[in-house]
C-alpha cells in the first residue's frame, strides 16, 4: 500500500474541483412521510465516506436518489459539478458512479465472470450488428471485458471463481462479486449499501482491507452506508450523520462521536 | 491496462487454456459431423419425411425466436403466430404480385419481422408476465380475420405459389433442395442467435431478465434492450414464417390461428426456453406430436397432445435441453474427477493468498 500517493493530498494540493459529489438540499417524500428533508453534504474525491445513521434514517432512500431510482422532490445532485437531475438511472454507471445493493442483486442465473462484465456495459460500444456477426471490434472489446472482468475478480480474491454459475455461491462471496461488478464500471465513486451486512468477524476484517485498496490502490472514492460502527470509524475519513431523513452530523470520526445529537439518535443506545 | 494486469491476465489464460481449447475441438468436431449429417439425412427418406424435417426446421427458427424473447429476455409471448404471419405473407406477397424470387423475400420478411416486433416491443414496455400474455394474446386473436379483410393478401382463399425450382445442374428435386435451404438459414439463424447471445447485447438482455433494476445501475439502458429483444426475436419468426409460405407454396388466413402461437410456446417450453438447442427439439415436438397423437387416437388427439406435453413439463420441467445440460455437466464431472478436484485447489489457493492475486490496477 505504501508508494502511492492518495488522491486527497493531491486533489487539495492542485486545485481541481474540490468535491466529487454535491448533495444539496436533497427531499424526498413517499405519500405523507418526509423521507429525506434538505439533506446537504459533500464528497471530497479520494476519501472513504460514512453514512450512518438508524434504521429508516433515509440512508437507502439517499442512494437511490444517488442512482436515479428515485427523484427527489426538491434539490440537486451534482458529480463533479455537473447536475444528475436530467439523468436516467441507466446513464448513472457511464457517468462515474457504481454501486451496490442492501440484499446482493447478482444475475443468478450467468456466470460469475459474465455478472461482472455486466458492470463494463456502460464502457462499451458493441452493438446488435457488430454482435450478431462478431465483427473485429466485438471481438477485442469482448476480450478487454474480459480482461477487466477477471482482474476485478482477482481484486476481489473471486479469481478462482469466474465460470461458477453465480447462484452457487455463499452469501459473502456473492456480496464480493456484486463489489466487483460495481468497481468495473470504473467508477469514480462508489455507492456500498451495507458491505458488511450479515458478514462474520473476518469477514468484517477482510472487507475492511478491501474498502481501505478500493480507495488506496483504484483511487475510486467510497461513499459507504453501513451498521456496523466500528468498521465506519475505523475506515472513513469523513462521516455523515442522519436521523430522520435530515443531517444532523457531518465530520471526521472523532467529530461526530462527540456530538451530542449523535450519542442520543445512535450511539447512546449502545454505549 | 498496465503490465501488471496483462500479465496476470495472459497467466489465466494459459491456465486451464488447453483443457478448454480441447473440449473446443471437440465440440466443433461433433458440430461439424452433425451438420454433415443433417444434409445427407434427406437423400436417404422419402419426400414426405423430408418436407415433415423441412417442417421441422422452419419450426426449430421460429422458436429460436421466441426463445430469446422469453427464455433470454423474460418477456413473454402469445402472439408469435401473428409474426410468423406477417413474414410469411411478405414473402407470399412479394412472390406472387411482384415475381420476386423465392430467396430475394428474405430479407424483406426479416425487415417488416423487426419493425413489426419494435412497434410491438414499446407498448411491451409498460406490461409483464401475464399481462404481457394478454397483450400478445391480442396479436394472434387478430391475425386470421385481419389477413382475409385485405384484398392484397388474397382474402379468404389465401395465394397459391409457384413452387421454387432447385437451381438446374446440381441433379436434386425440389424437396431435397428446399430441406437444403432451410438447413442453411437455420443454421445461419442459430449461429447469429448464439453470437448475440455470447456479447454484450445477449448479456444485457439475461442481465434484464434476472434482474432489471441491477441492469439498470449497471448502466443497461433497459427499454431499449427490452424493445431491441422483441424486435431480434420477431425477426427470427417472421423469416420462419416466410420460409413456411416458400415451402409450403401456400398461404392462407386459416394457416396462422391461435393455436400456432400457443404452439410455438409448446415448443419452446418442451425443448428448453433458455436454450439455442431446445428450439430444435420444439420443431420436432411441433411438427411430430400433433401427428403421433392423431395416430395413437383419431377420436381424442388433442388429449393425447395434452397428455404429451404434461409428460414432458414433468418429467423435465426445464425442457429436454435445458434439463440435458446440467446432466451432461455433472457427468463430465464425474468422469473427469482429476480435473474438477484441481479446479477446486487451485480456488482455494486463490482466496488464502489475497497479497498475491490484488496486484491489478483497473485501468
Amino acid at each position: 500500500m505504501s508508494g502511492v500517493p492518495l488522491r486527497t493530498t493531491a486533489a487539495s494540493q492542485g486545485g481541481a474541483p474540490a468535491q466529487l459529489l454535491e448533495v444539496a438540499d436533497v427531499t424526498m417524500r413517499f405519500g405523507g412521510i418526509v423521507a429525506l428533508d434538505g439533506v446537504t453534504f459533500s464528497v471530497a474525491p479520494g476519501r472513504i465516506t460514512g453514512l450512518i445513521g438508524p434504521n429508516g434514517a433515509g440512508k437507502t432512500t439517499l442512494f437511490n436518489c444517488l442512482s436515479r431510482l428515485y427523484r427527489p422532490a426538491r434539490g440537486d445532485i451534482r458529480l463533479n459539478g455537473r447536475s444528475l437531475a436530467d439523468c436516467a438511472p441507466a446513464d448513472i454507471a457511464g457517468l462515474g458512479i457504481g454501486r451496490t445493493f442492501q440484499s446482493p442483486t447478482l444475475f443468478d442465473s450467468l456466470s460469475v465472470l459474465d455478472n461482472v462484465k455486466i458492470g463494463a456495459h456502460a464502457r462499451g460500444r458493441n452493438g446488435p450488428l457488430t454482435d450478431a456477426f462478431t465483427l473485429p471490434s466485438s471481438r477485442r472489446e469482448e476480450r478487454e471485458f474480459d480482461l477487466i472482468a477477471r482482474v476485478t475478480l482477482d481484486f476481489v480474491e473471486l479469481g478462482g471463481a469466474a465460470t461458477r454459475p453465480a447462484a452457487s455461491l455463499t452469501f459473502a462471496q456473492r456480496k464480493r462479486v456484486e463489489l466487483a461488478r460495481a468497481l468495473a464500471t470504473k467508477p469514480a465513486l462508489v455507492l456500498l449499501d451495507e458491505p458488511a451486512g450479515g458478514l462474520n468477524h473476518d469477514e468484517v476484517a477482510q472487507l475492511g482491507a478491501l474498502i481501505r485498496s478500493i480507495r488506496d490502490k483504484l483511487e475510486i472514492t467510497v461513499l459507504l452506508v453501513e451498521h456496523h460502527m466500528g468498521l465506519v470509524m475505523s475506515l472513513s475519513d469523513q462521516v455523515v450523520v442522519l436521523n430522520f431523513g435530515r443531517v444532523i452530523a457531518d465530520g471526521t470520526p472523532e467529530e461526530v462521536r462527540g456530538v451530542p445529537a449523535v450519542t442520543e439518535a445512535y450511539l447512546g443506545t449502545r454505549h | 491496462m498496465n503490465d501488471g494486469t496483462a500479465a496476470i491476465a495472459s497467466e489465466k489464460l494459459a491456465v486451464g487454456g488447453e483443457a478448454r481449447l480441447r473440449i473446443g475441438a471437440w465440440r466443433r468436431f461433433a458440430i461439424a459431423a452433425l451438420i454433415v449429417l443433417a444434409a445427407a439425412l434427406p437423400f436417404g427418406l422419402s419426400n414426405y419425411q423430408v418436407f415433415e424435417l423441412t417442417q421441422v426446421m422452419i419450426y426449430a427458427i421460429a422458436v429460436l425466436g421466441l426463445n430469446i424473447l422469453t427464455g433470454y429476455n423474460g418477456q413473454i409471448s402469445l402472439g408469435h403466430g401473428g409474426f410468423f404471419a406477417a413474414g410469411g405473407y411478405t414473402a407470399a406477397v412479394l412472390m406472387h404480385r411482384y415475381g420476386v424470387p423465392y430467396w430475394a423475400t428474405l430479407p424483406p420478411a426479416a425487415l417488416v419481422g423487426f419493425a413489426l416486433g419494435l412497434l410491438f416491443g414499446l407498448p411491451a414496455l409498460r406490461f409483464e408476465g401475464p399481462y404481457l400474455a394478454l397483450v400478445t394474446l391480442a396479436m394472434a386473436v387478430a391475425t386470421p380475420q385481419t389477413l382475409k379483410y385485405f384484398s392484397w393478401t388474397g382474402g379468404q382463399q389465401g395465394l397459391n405459389l409457384a413452387k421454387p425450382a432447385p437451381p438446374p445442374g446440381l441433379g436434386i428435386d425440389r424437396d431435397r433442395w428446399l430441406y437444403l435451404f432451410v438447413l442453411v438459414i437455420l443454421l445461419v439463424a442459430i449461429r447469429v442467435a448464439a453470437n448475440l447471445l455470447n456479447g454484450r447485447t445477449g448479456r444485457a438482455w439475461m442481465a434484464i431478465r434476472d434482474h432489471p433494476i441491477a441492469a439498470a445501475a449497471m448502466g443497461v439502458d433497459t427499454p431499449r434492450y427490452k424493445t431491441l429483444a422483441f424486435g431480434t426475436s420477431t425477426l427470427f419468426t417472421a423469416v420462419a414464417g416466410a420460409l413456411a409460405a416458400i415451402v409450403v407454396g401456400f398461404v392462407a388466413p386459416e394457416s396462422f390461428s391461435l393455436f400456432l402461437s400457443i404452439s410455438f410456446l409448446v415448443g419452446s417450453a418442451v425443448g428448453g426456453i433458455a436454450t439455442i438447442g431446445g428450439a430444435i427439439v420444439g420443431g420436432f415436438f411441433i411438427e411430430f406430436v400433433p401427428n403421433f397423437a392423431n395416430d395413437i387416437s383419431d377420436a381424442a388427439p388433442w388429449a393425447i397432445y395434452g397428455l404429451a406435453m404434461l409428460l414432458f413439463m414433468y418429467a423435465m420441467p426445464r425442457g429436454v435441453v435445458g434439463s440435458l445440460g446440467p446432466l451432461a455437466a455433472w457427468l463430465r464431472g464425474r468422469l473427469r474427477p482429476a480435473v474438477a478436484a484441481g479446479e477446486i485447489s487451485a480456488a482455494s489457493n486463490n482466496a488464502s493468498s489475497p497479497q498475491q492475486t490484488s496486484q491489478g490496477r483497473l485501468e
